[in-house]
């Protein structure tokens, strides 16, 4: 057999009704919660004062949008999540290449490191979120373990749950970078396991400081891995909102820490819920942000490959 | 059970949609294989021998034409209820089961009345085991046996419910040397206890030669000779089956036929008749060449090899594209130091091709 | 390079304790009592009375238990049948030659770019209006497909080789023995690391279950801890949440040890993905 040909077989009828068959719990399941949900959301996104319990609306218009845009919870929604979005891409990459660059020169004890560094990944957010809260709380009786250390530096006690806003943001960023680190780790650890051996060979030959091997040698074989992580790690991140609520509850807009998503959530369900259209418009605009971003990370990507 | 084919012709549809003639991979062919026989489908890669082997077996059904087992028409029947045993290439074997149940796993899929027994299945595949003589091995996972075992094994499967057809689609390509021969006399001796009518893909010449009763040389789908593997050998019936079999392979030379004699280059090499003048192909066989000095084919001497039992002439002429390669034996008096040596050709180991259609052309 | 060793090993080190201390202080304050925690104004880093009684409060004064076991009912169930979902979806693209494959393929190929998030409004529109609101069916039916999991599974199926498929064939075997004899079994290692990766996923789902519920009898874990802290254990118990918390974990945490080469290696594949 020299080409990987379909054998026309002989019963092809049979063939093709079979073959439906099987596609058919798949394609059943993806039609009723993809493919429709995804038509209907932006039927709901374009429905004027749709109302949930009467199931009626006015008309057909852009005035959803217009209402999310002009809604303060969404505009503060907006600016948290790009705030934590350029903090926590950033920092999360960078510190994840550092430490895979550590994992990778060494031999000793580097599956336990590796083991230690993948937990995160693996623990469920809501509940270790809580863990976090209470190391930063400020209650009081303790000034918490976090204030406590930094307090050795002279720096007073913040109340980093329910105090200033930046002090919030330190928190939720941190515990962000803490969750995404895992998977960074384990992409670039891989990515540079596979740079062949002998670019670095080659290298102590001609006698290359190894500050250039990374410059030179390293770097420019993980590039793609690294633009990678970084486009989706800003997917990631404008959707980030179980870490928001694992550390300061589901009423994030009274802690002023809401996100995208959570104002989705919030005007679909909950005390001010029953919103599908603002959920919808919403959504939409997170997604058209994300898109816009991925296509910008995108191109840089590509001219920055080029360039190498 | 005597398989005749009928007329076969298989288009496969094109990649490119717009083109709707797509690509022939057999075209109208015919034959027709007695019961019990080991018949080779002998052609280079890409001939069709193997699209013809699963039209066979029912994995692919003809465009045009019928398939015949005995006097059933099977071609519309699926090839699970036409009684063929298939071995591949690559063994197929399915890794995750012991040798035991692989060889079993065809006999779990009878139903009905042909049902078996656990103890009768056991019986049928010890029994298979015995033929090809791996019975040692039946606990065995295929990764833990050699290639030429896990191709008994695969014969084995195939054998077990006793198929009225054996296929084997190249199965020993994936075998070293020493092995492969091993394996070929395996299959020679298990077919000729078993009786079983078998038919057998190769690209390889020798080992179709070898194995054999009847060769079945094919080249773009199309049917070339057919015939016992000595008389295909001594009586081509055209260039491409002439230069396909035997190694060293058919010397080609460019002749001419006139005034009733074959001439190549300037040299009357052989008279022939019943031939009208024209230029044509010339294939001489290795064998074919007799040192003469006194002979009517002058060629440049490039070197003397000696083989042992026989010696290997090589030399060079203007007519011919490649190397010449003879084979003399070994009382033959060649002198090393000349620059040219001269021949007399065997008329029966001399072909004349037609220069369009490299049909032959027989003389007399 | 080797006078920067204990440099790296110091740094590594480092992160070590940020990713563990969370761990650490988790199990630790699990096992103080709430007394003693109420008293240290300054946390301590050992427990000097371990106590239980939060393990037993956690599981008797909230309905931890009744969470864990919706939970691992939701998990069984979603994993199963979406292994079984994927393997007849990857099998049809990876072996059946049946009209309009490629396109559907291609079809669920786009379907992977589509974020959950644009869809759950209107499957929590949907699954409300069928009534399935505090129901297993509810939570269950949206996420019993994955099509990363059938393009990563089909890529599998592929690589084993069609002779194997036309043996069977010849013999008899037929689609659906073939696929539950010789495929799955072959590609055993693969269906296991999506098991183990779904089942990571469904332990920790949090949004969908939190939208489709608000009656505790079908709450989560993670819904559950944040039923836990927000009205809690009627006081501001942290040694009993921190208790519940490390339940919680557990699981994960003793699969994560077991299956590590296993679930590091699916991740990775899943990170290649894009």
């Amino acid at each position: 057999m020299s080409s990987r040909k379909q054998l026309s077989g002989v019963n092809n009828v049979m063939t093709q009704v079979r073959g439906w068959l099987y596609l058919l719990p798949a394609l059943l399941f993806l039609i009723a919660f993809m493919v429709y949900p995804l038509i209907d959301v932006f039927v709901y996104s374009y429905q004027e004062g749709f109302n949930s319990a009467s199931q009626t609306s006015f008309g057909i218009g852009l005035y959803n949008y217009k209402y999310i845009l002009r809604d303060p919870y969404f505009l503060k929604a907006v600016k948290n999540t790009f705030i934590l979005v350029i903090i926590t891409v950033p920092v999360s990459t960078g510190l994840s290449l550092l430490i895979s660059l550590g994992l990778s020169s060494i031999q000793k004890l580097k599956n336990m490191f590796q083991t230690i560094f993948f937990l995160p990944y693996v623990t469920n957010t809501l509940a270790v979120g809580l863990v976090f809260m209470i190391l930063f709380r400020k209650t009081p009786y303790t000034d918490g373990l976090v204030n406590l250390l930094i307090g050795k530096f002279g720096i007073s006690p913040i109340d980093f749950i329910d105090g200033p806003y930046w002090a919030k943001m330190l928190v939720l960023s941190i515990y962000v970078i803490w969750i995404v680190m895992p998977f960074k780790i384990l992409i670039l650890t891989s990515a540079l396991a596979s740079v062949p051996e002998v670019y670095y060979q080659s290298a102590k030959i001609d006698g290359t400081s190894s500050w250039r091997v990374f410059w030179r040698i390293t770097l420019p074989m993980i590039s793609p891995m690294i633009f990678y992580l970084v486009i989706t790690g800003f997917i990631g991140a404008f959707k980030a909102y179980s870490d928001a609520v694992a550390i300061f509850g589901v009423n994030l807009n009274a802690a002023d820490m809401n996100t995208i998503v959570g104002y989705v959530y919030d005007m679909l369900y909950g005390d001010g819920g029953g919103y599908p259209s603002y959920a919808s418009a919403a959504a939409i605009v997170l997604f058209a942000i994300v898109l816009t971003i991925t296509v910008i990370n995108l191109i840089v990507s590509r001219k920055a490959t080029d360039n190498t | 059970m005597n398989v005749k084919l009928e007329g076969i012709t298989k288009v496969f549809p094109n990649r490119d949609r717009k083109d709707k003639t797509g690509v022939v991979a057999v075209r109208d062919f015919s034959i027709d294989i007695p019961d019990g026989e080991l018949v080779c489908l002998l052609g280079p890669s890409g001939c069709g021998k193997s699209t013809l082997l699963y039209m066979i077996c029912g994995l692919e059904s003809p465009t045009e034409g019928k398939v015949f087992f005995g006097e059933t028409d099977v071609t519309d029947i699926p090839s699970e209820k036409r009684g063929v045993g298939l071995v591949f290439q690559n063994y197929a074997l399915y890794p995750h089961l012991t040798v035991r149940q692989n060889i079993r796993f065809p006999l779990e899929n009878l139903k009905g009345s042909d049902k078996l027994t656990r103890e009768d299945m056991e019986d049928k595949v010890l029994e298979a085991a015995k033929i090809v003589q791996i019975d040692g091995l039946l606990d065995r996972k295929p990764g833990q046996l050699s290639g030429g075992q896990q191709q008994r094994v695969a014969i084995a499967r195939a054998l077990v419910k006793m198929p009225k057809v054996l296929l084997m689609d190249e199965p020993l390509s994936n075998l070293d040397a020493r092995l492969r021969l091993q394996t070929r006399e395996e299959i020679r001796r298990i077919q000729r206890q078993t009786g079983i009518t078998t038919i057998f893909v190769t690209h390889d010449q020798e080992e179709a030669m070898s194995i054999s009763d009847r060769i079945v040389v094919m080249r773009d789908g199309v049917l070339h000779q057919i015939g016992h593997p000595q008389d295909v050998y001594n009586d081509p019936a055209n260039m491409f089956v002439a230069c396909f079999l035997g190694t060293p392979a058919v010397n080609v030379f460019n002749g001419e036929i006139k005034r009733g004699g074959l001439y190549i280059g300037n040299e009357r090499v052989m008279d022939v008749n019943g031939v009208k003048e024209m230029p044509v192909w010339v294939g001489v066989r290795p064998e074919g060449f007799i040192p003469d000095p006194e002979g009517a084919f002058t060629c440049d001497l490039n070197g003397v090899d000696v083989l042992g039992r026989d010696i290997s002439v090589v030399c060079s002429h203007k007519s011919c594209e490649s190397v010449i390669r003879t084979i003399v034996s070994a009382e033959s008096e060649v002198d090393c130091e000349s620059k040219t040596v001269k021949f007399n050709l065997k008329p029966n180991k001399t072909y004349i091709f037609d220069k369009e259609s490299e049909e032959r052309i027989r003389f007399s | 390079m080797r006078f920067k060793r204990p440099i790296i090993y110091f740094f590594l080190s480092i992160w070590a304790i940020i990713v563990l201390f969370p761990f650490y202080w988790m199990v630790l304050t699990s096992f103080k009592s709430y007394a003693s925690y109420a008293g240290e104004r300054i946390p301590k880093f050992i427990a000097t009375n371990p106590t239980l009684e939060n393990y037993t409060s956690a599981f008797t004064a909230v309905p931890l238990a009744k969470y864990f076991a919706n939970t691992l009912i939701f998990t069984l169930v979603t994993t199963g049948l979406m292994v079984a979902v994927i393997i007849f979806a990857a099998y049809a693209f990876a072996r059946i030659n049946f009209r309009g494959r490629h396109l559907m393929f291609v079809m669920f190929l786009a379907l992977m770019m589509i974020p959950n998030e644009l869809v759950i409004i209107t499957n929590f529109v949907t699954i409300t209006d069928l009534g399935m609101r505090n129901s297993f069916a509810g939570l269950i039916l949206p996420s019993v497909t994955s099509v990363f999991y059938i393009y990563l599974l089909k890529e599998n199926f592929e690589q084993v080789p069609d002779e194997l498929y036309y043996a069977a064939k010849v013999d008899g075997t037929s689609d659906i023995k073939y696929l539950f004899k010789v495929m799955v079994p072959m590609c055993r290692p693969t269906i296991i690391t999506v098991i183990i990766l779904k089942v990571i996923e469904c332990w920790n789902s949090y949004v969908w279950p939190r939208l489709i519920t608000d009656d505790p009898n079908f709450f989560l874990v993670s819904n559950g801890i944040q039923e836990i802290r927000e009205n809690g254990f009627g006081r501001d118990n942290i040694p009993a949440m921190m208790a519940a918390v490390v339940a919680v974990s557990v699981p994960l945490i003793v699969l994560f040890l077991i299956f590590r080469k296993k679930i590091m290696a699916g991740v990775s594949r899943e990170g290649i993905k894009g």
